[in-house]
This record gives C-alpha cells, sequence and structure tokens, in this order.
C-alpha cells in the first residue's frame, strides 16, 4: 500500500521493480518447463505404496543395491576427479597440436548412447577385447560381470562432465596470482595446490557433482558391459529397471530413494559450494 | 575473471522495446505452433479412421511383440504390408513382462503378442484384450555357446562346471524363469549366473561378444546369431516348450487391421516366415 503521490523517487522505484520483472512470455515459457520437470517426480510420488515403502526400501536387494550405487558412484567420482583435474589442466593450459581432437575424444562418452559405451568397453577391455583379452588371458583379470567393470563403466560416462567444468574455470581464471606465487618462489605444485586448486574450487566441485549424479544414474553401460547380479553390480538404475518387471512398487520406491539423494544433494551444494544464487538470498 | 573487458553497451529503450516484441512473436508462434500440432496430428487420425470407402484394412498397425520374434515379425510385417497396400506395422519389441505393463499402462498397442502365457494372462487380466487370446507359435529351448563349443558342452549338467561362465536372465523375465524349470526337470542344481540379463537379447549378446560361456535361450535365438553362436539341444523330456499367445487389445485404435495381422500370422504364410526363424507350430 503505497500512497498515490506521484514524487520523483517513487517512480524511480516503480522503474526499478519493472526493470527486474521479467517480460510476461518468458514467465509463461519458464512455467511451462518448470511444470515440464514437476510432473513426473509429482505423478512418481503419487504412486508411491507409502503403506509398504518402508519394508520395500529396507528389502536385502534394495540395501545391496544402493550400497552397491553408493560405492560405484563414488568410486567413479573419486577417479575422475584424480585423472579428470590433470586431463583438464592439460586441455586448458597446454597448447598441442590435435588439442581439439584429444578433447572432443575425451568427451565423447557424454554424447554417446550408453549403450554404444557399453559396447565399445566391451571391445576394448572384455574377455575378448584388445586390452581385456591378453589381461584375461595372462593374468585372469576380468572386468566384465564384477564391480570393477561398474566403476569403470560409470567413469567412462561421467568423467568428460568433470573435465569440462575444470576447464572452463581453468581457462577464466585470472593466472597472475598463480605467476605471483611463483615469482615469489613457490613450487609448480605448492602453486597448484594452494593458489590454482582454491581458485577453481567451484568449478571442480560442480564438476564431480555433476559427475557423480550421472555416475549415480549410469544403466546402459553398467548393464551392457558390467551385466546384472544382485550385490556385484546391481547398481540401483538396474534394479529399478529389473523391479519394474516384477514390481512396480519396488521400483517406485527405488526411484524416489535416487532422486531425493540426487536432488538432496544438487540443492545442498549449490548453495554450499557454488556461491548460492543471488536472486535467492531471503528464499 | 578479474580482468576488465568492456560491457557492451546497454541496449536502448527502442532496442529493448522491439526485442520484448520479438520474443511476444517467437512465444505465440511458438504456442500456435503447439497448438496446430496437436489439432493437426487428431484430425489427420480421425479421418483415416472414418475415410472407410474400402472395405480392405489400412493405416497403422502398432504391434507389440516378445524381443525373440524381431527377426521373424519384421519379415512378417514386410509381407503383410505388401499383401496390403497401405498399411503400415510398427513393430515394438521387449520383453514380455515390460509390454505387458505399458499395454496396462495404455501405451497404444493394437496387437500384443507375448512369450509367455502368464504375461498375456496379466494384460487379460485388467481387461486389455479383447475376446481371447491365442496361441500362435511354440519355442523350445537350447543351451547358446561360442562357435565351435569350445568349452565342450553336452547338455544341462556341464553348465555346472567350475570355471565356465554362465549367464541367465532374471527370474521376473520369462526365459529366465525356463531356464530355472530346466535345471530343475533335470534335477540338476542350477549353476550361479554371472549376470541376471533384463531379455534374452542380452543372454546373446554376452555368449556372442565372447564374455560369457553359455547360457540357455529359445531355439530361434540360436538360430537368430547365425555364425556367431552355436547350439546345444536339450532333451524333450526336460526342456521346456513357451508358447506365443497373440491377443488384439481393447483400447485398438485400428482395430481391423489388428485382426488382420492376427489373421496374418495364424495364416499358413504367417506360420512359414515363423517356421524359417525356427519357431515351432502350436
Amino acid at each position: 500500500m503505497t500512497p498515490r503521490g506521484r514524487s520523483v523517487s517513487g517512480r524511480r522505484a516503480r522503474r526499478g521493480a519493472e526493470a527486474d520483472r521479467p517480460p510476461w512470455p518468458f514467465l509463461v515459457l519458464a512455467g511451462l518447463a518448470v511444470l515440464f520437470f514437476a510432473l513426473p517426480f509429482l505423478g512418481l510420488l503419487w504412486r508411491v505404496p507409502w503403506g509398504d515403502a518402508w519394508e520395500l526400501l529396507t528389502a536385502p536387494s534394495s540395501i545391496d543395491a544402493l550400497r552397491l550405487s553408493m560405492v560405484c558412484s563414488l568410486s567413479a567420482t573419486a577417479i575422475s576427479i584424480v585423472l579428470g583435474v590433470p586431463l583438464a589442466w592439460v586441455l586448458a593450459r597446454v597448447g598441442f597440436p590435435g588439442r581439439s581432437f584429444v578433447r572432443a575424444l575425451c568427451v565423447l562418452s557424454m554424447v554417446l548412447p550408453p549403450v554404444v559405451g557399453g559396447v565399445a568397453l566391451f571391445a576394448a577391455f572384455g574377455r575378448r577385447g584388445m586390452v581385456g583379452g591378453p589381461l584375461y588371458d595372462w593374468f585372469g583379470i576380468r572386468f566384465t560381470f564384477s564391480t570393477l567393470g561398474v566403476v569403470m563403466a560409470e567413469t567412462f560416462v561421467s568423467m568428460p562432465f568433470l573435465v569440462l567444468s575444470v576447464e572452463a574455470g581453468l581457462r577464466g581464471l585470472d593466472r597472475r596470482p598463480e605467476d605471483a606465487a611463483r615469482t615469489l618462489g613457490a613450487s609448480r605444485w605448492y602453486a597448484f595446490r594452494r593458489v590454482t586448486l582454491p581458485a577453481i574450487r567451484p568449478a571442480l566441485v560442480a564438476g564431480a557433482v555433476l559427475a557423480w549424479a550421472r555416475a549415480l544414474g549410469e544403466f546402459g553401460a553398467t548393464i551392457t558391459f558390467a551385466g546384472n547380479l544382485p550385490g556385484t553390480t546391481q547398481t540401483m538404475p538396474l534394479a529399478v529397471y529389473l523391479a519394474l518387471e516384477s514390481d512396480t512398487g519396488q521400483a517406485i520406491v527405488l526411484s524416489l530413494v535416487l532422486i531425493v539423494v540426487s536432488f538432496g544433494v544438487l540443492v545442498a551444494l549449490r548453495d554450499r559450494w557454488l556461491g548460492g544464487d543471488p536472486g535467492a538470498v531471503n528464499g | 575473471m578479474a580482468n576488465q573487458t568492456p560491457l557492451p553497451d546497454a541496449p536502448t529503450a527502442p532496442h529493448r522495446a522491439r526485442h520484448r516484441a520479438a520474443l511476444v512473436l517467437v512465444a505465440l508462434l511458438a504456442t500456435l505452433g503447439l497448438l496446430a500440432g496437436c489439432g493437426s496430428d487428431s484430425k489427420s487420425s480421425s479421418t483415416s479412421a472414418t475415410t472407410g470407402l474400402t472395405p480392405t484394412v489400412s493405416g497403422t498397425v502398432n504391434v507389440f511383440a516378445a524381443a525373440s520374434l524381431k527377426e521373424a515379425f519384421t519379415e512378417a510385417a514386410a509381407a503383410f504390408e505388401k499383401a496390403n497396400p497401405g498399411t503400415k506395422v510398427v513393430l515394438d519389441f521387449g520383453s514380455s513382462s515390460s509390454l505387458a505393463q505399458s499395454i496396462n499402462e495404455k501405451a497404444p498397442a493394437d496387437v500384443f503378442a507375448s512369450a509367455d502365457q502368464a504375461n498375456m494372462q496379466k494384460v487379460v487380466d485388467a481387461g486389455g484384450i479383447s475376446g481371447s487370446p491365442q496361441v500362435f507359435a511354440t519355442n523350445s529351448l537350447e543351451i547358446i555357446v561360442a562357435p565351435g563349443n569350445p568349452k565342450e558342452i553336452t547338455g544341462v549338467a556341464d553348465l555346472t562346471k567350475s570355471g565356465l561362465i554362465y549367464v541367465t536372465a532374471a527370474p521376473e523375465v520369462p526365459i529366465g524363469k525356463y531356464a530355472a524349470q530346466v535345471f530343475e526337470k533335470a534335477k540338476v542344481t542350477a549353476p550361479t549366473p554371472s549376470s541376471l540379463e533384463a531379455d534374452v537379447k542380452g543372454v546373446v549378446t554376452k555368449v556372442t561378444s565372447g564374455e560369457a560361456d553359455a547360457g540357455i535361450v529359445y531355439a530361434t535365438d540360436v538360430k537368430a546369431a547365425g555364425a556367431k553362436a552355436e547350439g546345444v539341444v536339450i532333451p524333450t523330456d526336460i526342456n521346456v516348450v513357451a508358447t506365443y499367445p497373440l491377443g488384439v487389445t481393447t483400447e485398438a485404435a485400428n482395430p481391423e487391421g489388428a485382426a488382420a495381422w492376427a489373421a496374418f500370422i495364424t495364416g499358413s504364410e504367417g506360420q512359414a516366415i515363423l517356421a524359417t526363424y525356427g519357431f515351432g507350430a502350436p
């Protein structure tokens, strides 16, 4: 309730508020987009058999799948960080011929259909594969049908998310503090660890979270390359898929767990690590 | 981030107005396009259904079929379309259980061909089949092994050999259930599988790619794998013969087309095609 006085300052304030308001087509389209994302989840919530939910969730097969999913997705994220950060650094800082070719190669698995990724992993690391063949024949090492295979499949599809994010972070970085540290006698490693790494932390965390979320949801490459065995290679998405065949209730409850976990992490990390959302100061 | 790149000039007021007008236009066009898309779609399908000038079947027939029917139904569809010009058979393959579930969730199927009676019964119980389903084919089981049978598997008992990598399908999938029945009938303890695949094609792929040594699949799958695999016959007394029922759905958008497809499959031409792919007669 503002007085109807037409003071200059009042008009200015109104105009300011108007400038913040998006044009109505934007609101309508954005609203449609939100509905498009929200409705499937609401639909799922609506179908949850709440009465049996706890029993279905604590069934041994659910617990096994949940545990395996956590172990494998976190391992895949850890491997992605250990290998992906150096890769991103090389791609961002070292100019070498064929760099764009190497970059495209390393993020290709992100856009491939996951099943194709699984087939490619077969060809390389399978029991008759290029590398997997000799490993199996000489040392008896087998990746398929093993938890290690799941981690490989998940790493294969999720690492690109981390690489792209960290590379973008490194490219957008002001290099002067790092140069200054070097001038002041810091070793390369020290400067990287104490100056560069803290500066790219938001990009690293964002990339790691995306990679983890992708690994958690991995299905196609996993079932193609690692197979599906409860307790060994049956992660949550595989358990959901097979539960759909027999017990829709269990499939829905497991899906809900995946959604809650992923959603929780995405919400929590956004505010905590990514500097928050400037528009959400009060919300 | 810290380097000071000059910001481009902020758009002036007339600019902004023009931008907004353009946006409104785009939004309107998009909405209209969406509406028009829906409208024309429903109109075209209704006209195609009502312009029944000729008594012959026409239009699209959506067939939901068990994964094991893939090759046979693909050939049968081509023959059907040739015999009935103006028809189009759209085939959707998957495990019978997931197809049954899709149909019960009102997926647009005109015909459902299941690899077992249980999943057909699920649809029948939900009132999804008009009339009663009819058996149109049978399929027996075989052991699928690598070409040349390097592990020298002669029967079901050999599948329990140590060091042998055996894969099967999950117990929810018909082939997984049938394989378990074979071991039961043979009085052999079922081997520990390395993987419980989501459908029968998963078992075939694992063996043809060399990742697994053996699995139990339909005789038709061994035939379909061609030179990439070999089959070991399972004696009739311990074999499980799968019966394939077919039904026209109650929600069929093209019931005439669906009935024509059912008649074609159970007729002599359809049966001949099925036989070339290893199916038995009902």
